[in-house]
């Protein structure tokens, strides 16, 4: 193992504050530069806080290791489902040395002291391996300087294990018998912290459950809708069905008759924040009821009669959109994104030419838990118990509607039941603040069900209308999209944006890619995979038309695809495909990662070599996103009488990088993302009639357990940092679908989700 | 009005209206949280409870049709055999993603075993279908009910 030296050996007594202050900011600016403002207090006061604030000792933000050798290690990032709260806290452990059975896991409230604390884009992970590593070998290697000291021997001669100092003499301390002594060492220089070398992790790259787990399984109360607040009421908020729309009057009285209704009063509209993002879209008008049971509060739903002021939203319509989409598609496109070489004189010049419009629908996240937040106001003071993804944008956004400072809000985060991007939207915590104000008691503010479908933050809708050159080979030499999705005023709407970057871009001598755009009055977000759950599905199926076309086998014409880049890459984009906005985390695109991935889910499926009974077939896509490269195989068979598809199995390879932190979680991800991106195809869309959604609960069919196919999973290990595990799973899976049903019937799905009657023979 | 239920071996008195929903009596009234809210439209399974052991989406069953019968939730079923094999299992197959519905696929997954001590794919296909998870986890809730039932993990449905 790797020891930590420490040539900072100074047993005077550093000021908690000063010490905070400088492992808060190695530890938070070390991979990213990004600016992390200190907070030493709240930091004490959150690494105290927990078990015995008299005997724990604080050696960092995150480590606090208890007299009893309990390790308490704090757990940034919000749990949706994606395993972090597991995941993190092991690299810390691993470099830390501690005993994972001696490891008491803490879900972080937001505090600066962290850095960002967000779930999205699967970031979590890239942004915070190195930072957890160097926070875990900065705490040992403050150990080792007080065992050094107090022994008396060179820190050369020490090392660590189980959460135990070993001194070469035999000598041994637990690291809770000298962390009230570490705490006062000066901690060491960040930048030059020596951290294990990964052929020698004892943790990390072992299957750890989800830390929850065992009270999960036996039903103890984690998630928001748990939350308890002495004195607390209960509400439902009705908002208009027309998104924007906004209350005129309302029976208030006759409401407030009903049993158990305690107040009944309109929420004015404060829409208006200045948050440049639309997921922070400000406080829509409604109407709450307050009521001392929460199925009260909903019954009293039914009584309620809102005159609406529908606003300009209520003209918009799918039907219409996509009539709109056609229209635009026959016209110049408004923007042209990316232009190679010369697109229309080599589709001119090419001996076979192929054209196809795909399209897909808005489509809601529906994470189980409803959304919800508690709240309670008192003297100016916000304290607010949610199931949030963001919890600083939902900060920001509170502090702005009720007009108090950010820092009268204080926001503990609670587990979340899914997330799927769906609460990176602050909208129910900003409800549930507003009316704990107006009512003047602490709250719980719950939606139901429908409620929870029909006031979303959609995945945006799109069209798109491809073409494709061939030369004589078969060689695919020019290629052309005309995207048609949506935009509020002059910027593409939420997760609706197309990358220039977006494949083939690049591999193609050949390329445009153009968009149009039509004024959309429908909230939409990021949902598992923005941008990269839809433009999978179009690209990778057209290519899958492209391949079969050129009478190639579809699997062989993408590692063919990818064998190099044709055209000089651009000027960086802001970010990775699939990435965001907070830069490049990882290395560039990679062909090679590509074709590997393809290369091997070519093996593990037994792709081309397996005997399928006719109405069956498989299909192949690839797609990156998030910085993970995945390759998928789907194996599908149809039912010819009816259209009805079966998916029989699944094969993924992906790669992430060096290391699976966690391969149990690592390998829940993938499962349940694929099976999430055939939920999707299969059966998910939201309809938007007169400016509202048109299904409800029922209408909207989720996967279940006798449609779960089959999945194998496997990674390919590659020397790169890892990378993140929620995301990029997904986007493949759809287009691999419809290309096995393609393989299966002839018949080619270019339009989500899959109508089986057009499956029917 | 005043009801008197039995829910997971001890017997309360509670005060709400007759057509509130078992599950809201547990959840808010006897401060029983693990039973969840998910659709209120008994299409989700999150409220799974049993009554008399039987599987029973709490959310649509009217506290005034209980009566006497037997109740148990998440935070009882433990106590049987059964119900112990299965939470055990979970943690041992690592089901849980987020977790919000697990506590509805546990209940149900003790009542199949309960009733059927070997069940093949197909049964557990019929027994688990009223239970959404939303993470997809199904794979592992498979794997789980079959180590449960002392059955090999694999997924043995032909492909």
């Amino acid at each position: 193992m790797a020891t930590v030296t420490n040539p900072r050996t100074d047993d005077s007594a550093l000021s908690r504050r000063a010490f905070l202050s400088v492992s808060a900011a190695a530890g938070g600016g070390m991979l990213l530069a990004l600016s992390i403002p200190q907070d030493a207090d709240a930091a004490v006061a959150l690494a105290s806080s927990e078990s015995h604030p008299e005997k724990d000792a604080a050696l960092n933000a995150y480590v606090t290791i208890a007299a009893d050798n309990t390790v308490t290690i704090m757990s940034k990032i919000p749990e949706i489902g994606q395993g972090i709260k597991t995941s993190l806290p092991m690299i810390v452990a691993e470099e830390l040395d501690a005993k994972w059975s001696d490891v008491h896991i803490v879900q972080a409230p937001l505090d600066k002291v962290f850095g960002m604390q967000f779930a999205g884009g699967s970031f979590s992970t890239p942004m915070n391996w190195d930072l957890q590593r160097r926070m875990g070998a900065a705490a040992r290697a403050m150990l080792i300087t007080a065992a050094a000291l107090e022994w008396k021997v060179p820190e050369s001669d020490i090392t660590t294990s189980q959460g135990k100092v070993l001194a070469k003499d035999g000598r041994s301390l637990t690291y809770g018998q000298l962390a009230a002594k570490a705490v006062k060492v000066i901690p060491p220089d960040m930048s030059k912290l020596l951290l294990k070398d990964p052929k020698n992790y004892e943790l990390v790259g072992k299957s750890v459950g989800g830390i929850d787990s065992p009270k999960i399984v036996v039903g103890q109360p984690l998630f928001g809708i748990d939350v308890n607040v002495p004195g607390m009421r209960y509400a439902v908020f009705q908002k208009c069905p027309v998104f924007g729309g906004k209350v005129v009057s309302a029976n208030l009285d006759e409401v407030k008759a009903r049993p158990g209704v305690l107040n009944v009063f309109i929420v004015p509209v404060v829409a208006s924040t200045g948050l440049p993002d639309g997921m922070a879209m400000g406080l829509q008008s409604g109407v709450a009821i307050v009521a001392s049971s929460w199925w009260q509060a909903n019954k009293a739903l039914e009584t309620l009669k809102v005159v609406w002021d529908e606003g300009p939203v209520a003209s918009q319509s799918s039907a219409g959109f996509a009539a709109k989409a056609q229209e635009l598609s026959t016209q110049v496109p408004h923007k042209v994104i990316r232009t190679d070489g010369d697109p229309k004189g080599a589709m001119a010049g090419a001996a076979k030419v192929i054209e196809a419009a795909y399209s897909y629908p808005f489509v809601a996240h529906s994470p189980l838990e409803p959304m919800n937040t508690t709240a309670s106001v008192v003297d100016g003071k916000v304290q607010i118990w949610s199931p949030t993804q963001y919890p600083a944008l939902g900060r920001t956004l509170t502090a702005k509607t009720l007009g108090i400072p950010e820092d009268a809000i204080t926001i503990n985060v609670t587990r979340c039941g899914g997330g799927f991007g769906r609460r990176l939207g602050s909208d129910f915590m900003v409800e549930a603040a507003m009316i704990a104000k107006l009512q003047g008691e602490p709250v719980k503010l719950l939606w139901n069900r429908n409620q929870d479908l029909q006031h979303e933050f959609y995945r945006p809708g799109g069209f798109h209308y491809f073409k494709a050159g061939l030369d004589a080979q078969g060689q695919l030499i020019a290629f052309t999209d005309h995207y048609i999705g949506y935009a509020n005023g002059p910027k593409a709407s939420n997760s609706a944006d197309l990358a220039p970057a977006e494949f083939p871009a690049k591999y193609v001598k050949n390329l445009e890619l153009s968009t149009s755009t039509m004024q959309l009055g429908v909230p939409t977000g990021p949902m598992r995979a923005p941008g990269s759950n839809a433009h999978a599905f179009v690209f990778q199926s057209f290519l899958d038309e492209v391949a079969h076309a050129a009478g190639k086998d579809p699997l062989q014409h993408l590692i063919d695809l990818y064998a190099e880049e044709r055209v000089a890459p651009p000027p960086p984009a802001k970010g990775p495909p699939g990435g965001g906005p907070f830069g490049n985390l990882g290395p560039p695109f990679s062909g090679k990662r590509a074709q590997g991935v393809l290369e091997q889910v070519r093996d593990t499926s037994g792709w081309g070599k397996r005997q399928l009974p006719s109405g069956t077939g498989m299909g192949v896509a690839f797609y990156y996103s998030h910085l993970g490269y995945f390759a998928e195989v789907v194996q599908a068979s149809v039912a010819p009488a009816d259209g009805t598809i079966k998916v029989d199995k699944i094969w993924v390879v992906g790669d992430v990088g060096s290391v699976i932190i966690n391969p149990t979680g690592a390998l829940n991800q993938c499962q349940g993302a694929v099976i999430d991106g055939i939920s999707q195809a299969l059966g998910q869309q939201i309809t938007i009639n007169r400016g509202r959604v048109a299904q409800t609960f029922p209408e909207y069919p989720l996967l279940r357990m006798y449609q779960a196919p089959q999945v194998e999973v496997n990674f390919r290990l590659t020397p790169f940092p890892p990378t993140g595990l929620g995301e990029p799973a997904l986007p493949p899976v759809i287009p691999a679908l419809c290309n096995a049903i393609f393989a299966a019937t002839g018949k080619r799905i270019r339009k989500l989700p899959i109508d089986t009657r057009q499956l029917k023979t | 009005m005043s009801y008197t239920i039995n829910v997971n071996g001890t017997s309360h008195t509670v005060d709400v209206d007759g057509d509130t929903p078992l599950l809201w009596v547990l959840r808010d009234t006897l401060d029983l949280k693990g039973s969840k809210f998910g659709c209120g439209m008994g299409l989700c399974g999150a409220c799974t409870v049993h009554i008399n052991g039987k599987p029973t989406r709490s959310c649509i069953a009217p506290i005034s049709t209980v009566g006497t019968s037997n109740i148990t939730t998440i935070e009882g079923v433990g106590t049987s055999e059964t119900g112990k094999r299965v939470q055990d299992a979970w943690l041992k197959v690592d089901v849980v993603q987020c977790g919000y519905c697990q506590a509805g696929q546990i209940m149900s997954a003790t009542a199949l075993l309960t009733a059927n001590q070997k069940p093949t794919d197909k049964d557990i296909d019929d027994a688990m279908s009223g239970n959404l998870c939303r993470c997809a986890t199904y794979v592992r809730i498979r794997a789980a009910i079959k180590l449960a039932a002392g059955l090999p993990t694999t997924d043995s449905r032909e492909v």
